[in-house]
């Protein structure tokens, strides 16, 4: 069995990860979710910044992180837009503008929110803490113009906004460099605005010093996060109907991990005198 | 199942069970669409770069001022007085084109120049960043009393506590790890396994995030199902 299991095809594994992934998506489990404390304060920081303010939401992110961080950022903005508040979007990602103007177009549709009135998508800009530098000496100085090519200062929902100080919070939607860490260590720490973030799974170890020190009000964590964050907001998004397939391949990849400890521990015990 | 008459998301579609492909082993079509998008993807960013940074940030701001429409209307390159300093512009640009004198063997160190502000920038900014961001603030968020009047905090902070002194201890090489330092540091690497464990395991919600979000197109925006 152990010399089976050493030798097997690794095209079976991939094969039943497949389906394991795909058959929840088909036949829903409904599998419980419960909502953390980390993502509840996300959830709570945003209901607390005052109805109609403007907030900085950067989305630094590309379209490998589509699963995990578009739901997210769809139900932040949905959160965003139900308190009239206006939104700022950003991406200093290169494979990201595109995307993510797609995104905020069609949450702005659904909520019936106009360009340039309740948001403004800056669209992406090179140089990465720079920007950020830069932008805090003036928005419209790093940002002249934005993703559609409007001047962004006569844009009416940059009216009253200039640097950083303008804003009460900002929502980093990130998928690593640059991203969250450097949207604390040059604008959080300097200048002291209320951050909460949306990170992809992977990148989520290291932001766990920032929420602990609290210089993160709130985390969302892959997909698990974006879905916690769906149940807080009592939607059923994209993420939700991911997370039975979630579970059921963690699983499969726990038995993994045990079935090649014990043909390792089998080995040695066979080897052994 | 509702298949789509939307050609982009068949093309999207064919293009993602192509890279599927490579699970069963290596073929043309993995190749193809592996080719074709490095292809696209270098088109794409030197067209992003030229129209979102060259043109808006230093293109247009000098050719106003070149035809005379400075900031307020004002003519000229330089307006100290309104914070303007357009003048300015042409260094960067200078030092941008600087960096392709690498293709001309004989001038080529002169995009030395051009790296060493570049290097000398971003250290600066990653320095102050860490000192300010990670640095201050975390050694700050690391101080805190072991006993907080509930029962349960207070254990965290212990755990917390113990755990960030021997994993610092585990770093300490300038003794040999005998004795206190050895049990200190062998603790220290169980916190450590730890850490690397739940890194595993958000990374394995990374991987499997990737498969289920190209499943869930194929299956509803592709075929219609669900």
């Amino acid at each position: 069995m152990a010399h089976a299991l050493e030798n097997i095809d690794r095209r079976w594994i991939f094969l039943i990860m497949g389906l394991l992934v795909l058959l929840p998506l088909l036949f829903p489990l409904a599998l419980p979710l419960v909502v953390s404390n980390r993502v509840q304060g996300f959830h709570d920081t945003i209901a607390k910044v005052p109805d109609g303010s403007t907030v900085l939401m950067p989305c630094d992110y590309d379209p490998g992180a589509i699963p995990e961080l578009v739901p997210m950022t769809r139900t932040a903005l949905r959160q965003l837009f139900q308190k009239n508040c206006k939104v700022v979007v950003l991406c200093l990602w290169n494979g990201g503008p595109g995307l993510v103007d797609n995104v905020v177009r069609s949450v702005a549709t659904e909520m019936n929110k106009q360009d340039g009135v309740d948001f403004v998508n800056l669209g992406f800009k090179e140089g990465r803490e720079a920007v950020m530098v830069v932008m805090g000496q003036g928005i419209a100085n790093a940002f002249p113009r934005d993703y559609r090519g409007q001047e962004t200062r006569s844009l009416p929902v940059m009216r009253g906004v200039r640097d950083y100080s303008s804003f009460p919070l900002l929502v980093s939607i990130s998928a690593g460099y640059p991203g969250t860490k450097e949207w604390v260590q040059q604008v959080q720490a300097r200048f002291h605005i209320p951050v909460v973030a949306g990170v992809t799974a992977v990148s989520a170890p290291e932001y766990y010093p920032y929420l602990q020190s609290g210089q993160l009000l709130g985390l969302l964590g892959g997909m698990a996060g974006a879905a916690e964050y769906e149940k807080a907001r009592g939607e059923k998004g994209t993420a939700t109907r991911g997370m039975d397939a979630q579970s059921m391949a963690h699983i499969f990849v726990a038995l993994c991990i045990l079935a090649g400890n014990w043909v390792q521990w089998s080995k040695s015990r066979s080897v052994a005198p | 199942m509702n298949l789509t008459t939307d050609l982009s998301i068949w093309v999207a579609a064919l293009l993602t069970l192509c890279i599927f492909s490579f699970l069963y082993k290596d073929n043309p079509f993995y190749k193809f669409a592996e080719h074709l998008f490095v292809g696209v993807s270098a088109g794409y960013y030197i067209v992003l770069n030229f129209w979102t940074v060259i043109v808006p940030n230093m293109w247009d701001p000098l050719m106003k001022s070149f035809g005379g429409h400075g900031v307020s209307d004002r003519a000229g390159m330089v307006a100290v007085e309104l914070g303007d300093y357009r003048l300015f512009m042409l260094i960067p640009g200078l030092l941008g084109l600087l960096l392709f004198t690498r293709f001309f063997g004989k001038i080529g160190w002169m995009s030395r120049w051009s790296l060493a502000v570049i290097i000398g920038v971003y250290a600066g900014i990653k320095t102050t960043g860490f000192a300010q961001g990670d640095f201050v603030a975390q050694v700050q968020g690391s101080l805190q009393p072991l006993w907080t009047g509930e029962l349960g905090s207070s254990i965290n902070a212990i755990v917390f506590t113990v755990g960030l002194l021997t994993s610092l201890l585990f770093f300490f090489y300038s003794r040999e790890h005998t004795g206190a330092l050895g049990v200190a540091s062998r603790l220290g690497v169980f916190f450590l396994m730890v850490g690397f464990g739940a890194g595993y395991g958000y990374t394995v919600m990374s991987r499997v995030s990737l498969l289920i979000g190209r499943l869930q197109f194929l299956l509803q925006d592709w075929l219609g199902i669900g």
